[in-house]
């Protein structure tokens, strides 16, 4: 269940359209529960927000299964979503990727054992001339070097920088 | 360095406040379209400014804006395309990230023109910082009676919100967007009837791109006129070019539409020439979906004339030895770059954004990522080379949306204009997993 507060905001995104076409603020409330509720979007998770809008629970778990961007398994507090496409790739996207797999000691896909990291690979976030980069939470993290990746990893284990949280 | 109309604040410390952004000029062409100007005048002006799509097909802005039906009683919408996601295509966040004022104006003047009460910007989800951008502009630009009810007492209203995606490129395809708008999955309709007519819940729309939309501002401001005297021919006012890959300086720059691309790609004011010393290989000029030109064609056309950066100038030759400019995502490769892995990843990535509606994309665009997948890594059969002419014509005009179409393209101008480099993939596996081909073809020319 939101807190009284994020009911409220949700109750407001709602009112952003017309009479009865609420669930326009679909996608924007279920990037708000995926933050609320441990990162991803379970069954329930998915069947809360069917009853908020007041649409049926296949409405929800269509959209939230066609949109990449939302986790349907459960997830690392930190997901690194590493961008693969062409124009990272020229500037050693692989790389980076290889790197972090090794350094985490896991696979694309996978999730660390202590819970705590999820590594992921994205297509073309819009980073293009910015690159190697990757997306943690909301945060863009570009020009990546190892060493960036380093600290990056090491700022995480510490606290320092935000989990992954969309909203 | 040219004319700059939309950046030329850009850098301005404070340029995201209303504050500065008004002391630098700011909102002038509401108070002038609102004031001065009927509806259809902001229409007209559009019209004759010659002012092209910035999404990437490059249609006529005005000419959309005129097949609007305005039916009476039923409301008509205005959406901005903030779903940027071609490959090499990041200039509308540099925008938004920027000077998000810009982008406001522009959707205040040309919701204006188009009767329209109700606007949104459908944003990618993964810019969700710059959805925060534009929320704080946005109750700024209300709060200094920009939006809201009877804007400047003029009897017109204007209500601005900004909606975001959860990560689908095929979102940027404008029904895809509107049913993405809807809270429901990103598969494009059938068109016929057009948005024009019945696009967000039933109702007469019009989609624009970020770029489309901010250049209406200088176009209002300055007169259409001004506007179509910077480029060549028709290609009118400047361009916003995302600049990427194997360059001294990356980057996002406004250029007047017609410079030489010589010049874009070498001279340090722009991109300073291939990094690392090395020599250029190929260029996308357009975004991933436009095809792409061995370096004897990216600054001379086949004829050996200088080739421009305009819509006719990247297209000059077609597709047999041109390109286009599609959204301005000009990628840039170094001798050390491999096409057919190039290749791979761009049919990779058209794979994965397939919404899967239409046989001939869902089915094509991962048989084409197969193959190439194994030519890439030493396995592949000569016949593989036509199979995959085979699959893109199948594929190629004959699905609902242009998706099929970009992922089409790439992979027929790789395969015609770097044959030898697929063939030695093929003939050398070995040394294909190993080694670059490089610059083989070029030097030996």
């Amino acid at each position: 269940m939101f807190s009284p507060e994020k009911l409220a905001e949700v109750q407001a995104l709602m009112n952003q359209y017309p009479e009865g076409k609420h669930k326009s603020a679909l996608i924007r409330i279920l990037h708000i529960a995926e933050a609320e509720f441990g990162g991803w979007l379970s069954p329930q998770t998915m069947d809360y927000v069917a009853e908020l809008l007041n649409i049926q629970p296949i409405e929800v778990y269509e959209v939230a299964t066609f949109y990449t961007m939302f986790n349907i398994q459960p997830v690392g507090k930190f997901v690194f979503e590493v961008c693969r496409t062409g124009p990272c790739m020229l500037v050693g996207s692989d790389q980076i990727i290889d790197y972090i797999g090794e350094k985490l000691n896991i696979q694309v896909g996978e999730t660390t054992a202590d819970g705590m990291f999820t590594l992921k690979t994205a297509e073309c976030l819009g980073a293009c001339g910015y690159g190697p980069m990757l997306q943690c939470g909301k945060q863009y993290h570009e020009h990546l070097t190892k060493e960036k990746v380093d600290a990056l990893i090491a700022s995480c284990r510490a606290g320092e920088a935000s989990p992954n949280t969309q909203n | 360095m040219g004319r700059k109309l939309l950046l030329e604040h850009a850098n301005v410390p404070g340029i995201e406040t209303h504050e500065v952004y008004r002391k630098m000029g700011g909102y002038r062409s509401v108070e002038k379209a609102l004031k001065t100007m009927s509806p259809d005048d902001v229409v007209a002006e559009v019209q004759k400014s010659g002012l092209r799509g910035r999404g990437g097909a490059g249609f006529p802005t005005g000419m959309k804006w005129s097949f609007l039906a305005k039916p009476d009683g039923v409301p008509r919408y205005l959406l901005c395309n903030a779903d940027e996601s071609e490959p090499g295509t990041f200039k509308d966040r540099y925008l938004m990230e920027k000077i998000p004022h810009l982008l406001i104006e522009g959707m205040i003047v040309s919701s204006y023109a188009l009767g329209a009460n109700q606007s949104y910007i459908y944003i990618r989800g993964e810019y969700m910082w710059i959805l925060e951008i534009l929320e704080k502009a946005i109750a700024e630009a209300y709060a200094n009676g920009w939006l809201g009810k009877n804007i400047l007492g003029s009897g017109y209203d204007l209500d601005l919100r900004v909606a975001p995606g959860g990560g689908a490129y095929i979102c940027g395809e404008e029904t895809a967007l509107i049913e993405s708008l809807e809270g429901k999955r990103g598969n494009p309709r059938i068109k016929p009837p057009f948005p024009a007519v019945k696009g967000l819940w039933g109702c007469p729309t019009v989609v624009n791109n970020v770029e489309s939309l901010a250049a209406v501002v200088p176009i209002i401001n300055d007169g259409a006129e001004e506007y179509a005297k910077i480029g060549v021919g028709k290609s009118t006012g400047t361009k916003l070019i995302s600049a990427c890959g194997n360059l001294v300086k990356p980057g996002v720059y406004e250029i007047e539409l017609g410079m030489s691309v010589e010049e874009f790609i070498y001279s340090d004011e722009w991109c300073g020439g291939i990094a690392n010393g090395k020599k250029l290989k190929a260029c996308v000029p357009g975004g991933s979906s436009v095809p792409i030109l061995p370096a004897h064609l990216v600054t001379r056309t086949a004829t050996g004339e200088e080739r421009m950066m305009s819509y006719e100038g990247l297209a000059e030759g077609g597709f047999a030895t041109g390109s286009m400019l599609g959204s301005g995502g000009f990628i840039v490769f170094d001798e050390d770059q491999c096409i057919v892995r190039n290749t791979w990843n761009f049919a990779r990535f058209y794979a994965h954004e397939s919404c899967g509606q239409c046989s001939p994309c869902r089915e094509g665009t991962g048989w084409m990522e197969r193959v190439l997948h194994r030519i890439e890594n030493g396995k592949g059969n000569m016949r593989d080379i036509d199979l995959l002419a085979d699959i893109n014509k199948k594929i190629e005009g004959n699905t609902i949306c242009p998706l099929g179409d970009a992922a089409a393209w790439p992979v027929a101008a790789a395969i015609r204009h770097f044959r030898e480099e697929f063939e030695w993939h093929i003939t050398n596996p070995q040394e294909a997993v190993t080694r670059n081909y490089g610059l083989l073809k070029e030097t030996a020319l």
